[in-house]
Order: structure tokens, then C-alpha cells, then sequence
């Protein structure tokens, strides 16, 4: 049967944003990215800015994020996206810049160019997916991986004495004077997928409105391949243990820190 | 008519020279011997005279990167280091191969290898002209052995980026890059308007119109036969850039039993080291190289017809580009190697003894 005879169009209540292309996304079922692209191209779209708008790509599971994401888009080394996004948006002043990220891209490698692009102040959307692991080489550590936490690097669960600390970037950006809206979401229901594209909403609006500083928010998502759980099993679990380590919320806006504990 | 006439520092020239070619942007970190560009930039306030962004960067792999970012997005932009900031540099102009951006860099060498000295030194030859970072790509290098070469070659750099879609890389010295000449300006060529950049450059990312075709910049093909064709691609681009693009200077060549090769620096000590060596007598000459990629191979193998006796390369290494030398006469007479190298210049008088020793006598 066609996509046409399954789907009557009186029956339909939600359509896929033209912002999306349709190649099969390369992402493990149960997965956060596709969710994540969903909801930034949905933003775009409901707020005109798709022929304005130019997103940079990272490495790692999202690397293809341009072969699914219908704008103009450029792929960057790992961990540069915010370098990268920084020759863009100064050539470019008028455009929409934004890149997408995950925790090994933004949190490790690249912890200098995120860290001075947010200090700078440039006026783009960072979107930093956060599942506490390095998913497509295999499931390794990454900075964001809890206490205990097991990888194919940290077998027996990460030591914090012997591999350090879980880094929290999202807080640390958050101190940064260059930083306007600062903000940590997850997409793992329906409840959670309003609440973060309401953040990525404001996000964007903030640059097409010049308002002074970087607008950053992180995803808390999950990674059943690499932590070797279902799906069902996966999200359960970044609630119990990512969220009262990452906790959800709001934690700058409009350049003020909010909920300061 | 003559252009403006001033007495400029090598890395002042080439920060004027980018105002001057109409660049959007120049991104960048302080490095010496060539810290005098962005100082000269931040001074001379392009963004009022032209609208061009200068921007320090936290780093040489930002800087690198943002050039890769504006580069991708139609603008024309450019970065200048020396040597250990320019091999932090190299996983961006890796990337910018692939995807086959224009920019112009440039690179006031010094004395290495690791942190080395401040002194010039040509010991990263095989780093410009070999490749560089990861994988098989080449660039356009431009060697100038003036103050005022500084200057052009920025405007030629900038021409030949966009037509090949590639880097060029403009590499000195720390005595091209610090020492004072005379040099005649190029007339101010205006920035492209962003529509101008929007019609000349379709690949560019500069937003997607409804019902055309996304632009993407990449270098990633997961699939092998794909990433072939595209290697085979910039491998044709690279012959073609060879074929079209050689230049060189033949200083005292028609009669040259013995000829010097040598750029940048090296060529003005071993041009004085020809007109010595012609008051004795010996009928030296010199090929100086302008692109050290494109390898001037077949101008060489003209002189071996014409019946040169012996080749010395001179260069401020322990012998890189006595190998290009090597390869271009194809044991058609002796090619020897002279250098001095860590930070210390050769004299026109060690030049002389050395083509003597080693080639004449040898």
C-alpha cells in the first residue's frame, strides 16, 4: 500500500514540516535526534526563516544532519561548529546561524570554541544534544557520562577519581556574560517535546531579533544503543539518573540567571 | 599611473593588501614573526573603510575554522600564522581542500621544528606544497621574495582562490614578513555586495530560496566509490592548476652553465651569490621559484636541454626542496643541496663556495 492510500488526508493531524527532507533518518529506533530535527525545523519554518537560515552540522551520529534538514547547512570538523558558526554570522550579520551538536562535539574536543564563542557573545543558536556517551563510535565515555556510568571505555563504570568529573558545559556557559538565553530540555514525550520547542522557539527568536548574546540550549537525551537498553528501558532511565544530575529547565533568561542554587 | 608609494613592513603589506582586494574578512591569532598583520588591521579599522570584519580569534584552529565557515558561506576571507600556529591550522585547511573553499592564508616561517625559534627559516616547504593535513590535496603556494610581492600576492591569491576553488597559501619568512622596502599599492577593488556574492558563488551557503536546491558544505561521503570520484575530481583540478598556474623569475639563465633554484628569501642571497659568482667567471644563473605548487618541472627540464652542467638548491632546510629539484631535472646533471637552517641565513658568499665545492668542483 502507498503512503496515499494508508494515510487519508481528512484523517491526518499533524504533516511533516517541508523543512525536513524525506530521506530515511539514520538514527537507532528510539533515538532523540530525530525528535530534535523534528522540532528545530518545525521552529523555522513556523517563524519564516528557512531562506535566511544556515545551520552547521557536526561529526559523531548527527554528522548526515544536513542530508535530513531541507536548508542550507555546512559541515564541521569536530568540536569547530562554533568557530564555524562565527565566520558565518559575521559575514552574514542578517542570517540565522545555528549549529547542532552533541556532548563529545561541544563538551570535549570543542570545549574552547563553545566556551569563547558563548563568551563572545555571538548572536547564533547552539543546540547541544546531550546523551552521555559517544554514540556513533561505539558507546565510549564522553565528558557528560555519569559517575558510574558504564561505556566501552569505562567498563566498570566511570571512576571519578581515575576519568574525572561529568562536565556541566550547559551551567558553565550559563556564568558567561556573552550568554542571553541558556536553557536544558529533553524530547522524550510529548509533554517534554512542547516544553523544548518552546525553548529552541525563543532561542531563534532571539537572533532574529539581534538580542544581545548566544542563545544555548541542551537536549538531555538518550542513547539506547550505547547504553545497551530498549527504548522504553533507555528513557526510564534518563529520567531516574540524567535528569537529577542534568536537571531540566530554564536556567538563563533574557540574560539574567534564574532558579540560582 | 603609479599606485601609492609606501615604506611598509612585509606583514603590514599584506594586511593592507587584504583591505585593499576587497576581503569580507580576516580572522586570526597573534603568532611572531607576523603579528604585525592583525596589529596593523585592528589599527587601520577596516569594518569603517570597507565594511571587512577582523576578528582575533582564541586560537589558530578557530581562526582556521571561522575562514572554513566564511569561505563556505561565498565571502572572501583570509588568515595568516607562523609555522606551529600554522600547523594547528591544518585540520581546517584539510577540511577546506575537501570541500573545495577559496581562501588566502599565509605563513611568515620560522625556525622549528616544535616551538624552535623566531628567526626565518623555509623548513616548512614540504609542509606547503606536500599537502599538509590528512589526506591527498594540494594548494596553490605563492613564495614572494619582496615587500611588494607581499602585497600582490594577496590580490592574485584572492584571484586564483575562486577560480580554482581552492587555498592559496602565501608563504614568507620572518625576514619577508619584518623587513621594510618600498612598494607600490594596488588601487582599492570594492567588496562584493552580498547579491553579487549570492548570483557569482551558487554553491555557497547563503540561505535557500523556496523550490531551489540546498546548498550543503561538506567533505564526508560515507560511501568509498563516491569519495573516489571526488578525489579524482580535485586530483584533476590539482593538473589542471599545474598546467595553467606555473610561475617563475629566469634571472641570468640563457648562457647559465650552473643555476641556483631558490624562493623567498633564499633567492635575493642567491641572486647576489650570481653576480659573484659572474665576476669570476662562472656562468651561474637562477631560477626563482614564484609557485612552489605548481613545481616549475618542465622550465627546468628546458634548461637541462639547453645543456646545464649543475643544479644547487638553496634554501633555508636541511633539504626539502632540493627533491622537487631532483624530480623535475631527472638526472640530467648533478643537483646538490645548500642550506642553513634553525633561524640562521645563509650569506651570497657561502652560496658561491658552496655551488664550488659541490657542483663545480664536486
Amino acid at each position: 500500500m502507498s503512503f496515499e492510500e494508508i494515510v487519508k488526508p481528512e484523517n491526518l493531524v499533524y504533516k511533516k514540516t517541508e523543512l525536513l527532507t524525506d530521506k530515511p533518518l539514520s538514527y537507532c529506533p528510539g533515538c532523540g535526534h530525530g525528535t530534535a530535527h523534528r522540532v528545530i525545523m518545525e521552529v523555522i519554518e513556523e517563524l519564516g526563516l528557512e531562506e535566511d537560515t544556515i545551520g552547521v552540522a557536526p561529526v559523531g551520529c548527527s554528522v548526515l544532519a544536513y542530508e535530513f534538514m531541507n536548508i542550507d547547512m555546512t559541515q564541521a570538523a569536530h568540536g569547530r561548529a562554533p568557530a564555524v558558526a562565527t565566520g558565518i554570522k559575521r559575514v552574514w550579520p542578517d542570517k540565522i546561524v545555528f549549529t547542532y551538536q552533541g556532548d563529545g562535539d561541544l563538551a570535549a574536543i570543542g570545549t574552547s570554541e563553545t566556551i569563547h564563542a558563548c563568551n563572545r557573545g555571538e548572536n547564533i543558536v547552539i543546540i547541544f544534544i546531550n546523551n552521555g556517551i559517544y554514540g556513533m563510535t561505539g558507546g565510549q565515555m564522553a565528558p557528560t557520562t555519569l559517575p558510574g556510568m558504564k561505556s566501552s571505555t569505562s567498563p566498570y563504570g566511570r571512576d571519578t577519581h581515575l576519568m574525572g568529573n561529568p562536565l556541566k558545559i550547559t551551567e558553565l556557559v550559563a556564568q558567561l556574560p556573552g550568554t542571553y538565553f541558556v536553557s536544558r530540555q529533553a524530547v522524550h514525550t510529548p509533554a517534554a517535546v512542547r516544553r523544548a520547542k518552546k525553548a529552541i522557539k525563543k532561542a531563534f527568536e532571539n537572533q532574529r531579533d539581534k538580542k544581545p548574546g548566544l542563545s544555548f540550549v541542551e537536549i538531555v537525551s538518550n542513547c539506547n544503543s550505547g547504553w545497551k537498553m530498549t527504548p522504553n528501558d533507555a528513557n526510564k532511565w534518563m529520567e531516574e539518573n540524567m535528569f537529577p544530575f542534568y536537571p531540566l529547565g530554564d536556567i538563563k533568561v533574557d540574560g539574567n540567571l534564574i532558579n540560582a542554587k | 599611473m603609479m599606485g601609492e608609494l609606501r615604506l611598509m613592513k612585509g606583514n603590514e603589506a599584506l594586511a593592507e593588501a587584504a583591505i585593499r582586494a576587497g576581503a569580507d574578512a580576516y580572522f586570526g591569532y597573534p603568532i611572531t614573526p607576523q603579528s604585525e598583520v592583525i596589529e596593523y588591521l585592528m589599527a587601520e579599522k577596516p569594518w569603517e573603510r570597507t565594511g571587512m570584519v577582523v576578528l582575533q580569534a582564541e586560537s589558530e584552529v578557530a581562526a582556521i575554522n571561522m575562514v572554513y565557515g566564511a569561505a563556505g558561506a561565498g565571502k572572501k576571507v583570509m588568515t595568516t600564522s607562523s609555522s606551529p600556529g600554522i600547523s594547528l591550522k591544518q585540520e581546517g585547511l584539510s577540511y577546506i581542500a575537501g570541500a573545495e573553499l577559496p581562501c588566502v592564508y599565509a605563513n611568515v616561517v620560522r625556525g622549528g621544528p616544535g616551538l624552535g625559534t623566531i628567526q626565518p627559516s623555509q623548513a616548512d616547504y614540504f609542509q606547503s606544497v606536500k599537502g599538509g593535513g590528512h589526506g591527498d590535496y594540494r594548494q596553490i603556494v605563492l613564495a614572494p621574495a619582496s615587500v611588494q610581492e607581499m602585497a600582490d600576492f594577496v590580490k592574485l591569491g584572492f584571484d586564483l582562490a575562486f577560480k580554482y576553488r581552492i587555498a592559496v597559501l602565501i608563504l614568507s619568512d620572518g625576514i619577508i614578513g619584518q623587513m621594510m622596502e618600498k612598494v607600490e599599492l594596488f588601487d582599492p577593488i570594492p567588496r562584493l555586495t552580498d547579491q553579487e556574492v549570492i548570483e557569482r558563488y551558487p554553491w555557497a551557503t547563503t540561505g535557500k530560496k523556496k523550490g531551489t536546491q540546498r546548498r550543503i558544505i561538506t567533505s564526508l561521503d560515507l560511501e568509498a566509490h563516491e569519495m573516489e570520484k571526488h578525489n579524482k575530481h580535485l586530483q584533476e583540478k590539482y593538473r589542471l592548476i599545474e598546467q595553467n598556474e606555473v610561475r617563475y623569475e629566469a634571472i641570468q639563465c640563457e648562457d647559465a652553465e650552473y643555476i641556483f633554484v631558490a624562493y623567498g628569501s633564499s633567492a635575493r642571497i642567491a641572486q647576489k651569490a650570481v653576480q659573484l659568482a659572474r665576476k669570476k667567471g662562472i656562468r651561474a644563473g637562477l631560477v626563482r621559484l614564484i609557485t612552489l605548487f605548481p613545481f616549475p618541472s618542465k622550465a627546468l627540464q628546458e634548461y637541462c636541454k639547453k645543456g646545464v652542467k649543475g643544479w644547487l638548491a638553496v634554501e633555508m632546510s636541511a633539504g626539502q626542496m632540493v627533491e622537487d629539484v631532483m624530480l623535475a631535472v631527472k638526472g640530467c646533471a648533478k643537483v646538490e643541496h645548500f642550506g642553513r637552517f634553525g633561524g640562521v641565513v645563509h650569506t651570497p658568499e657561502e652560496v658561491l663556495q658552496a655551488m664550488e665545492e659541490k657542483i663545480i668542483g664536486g
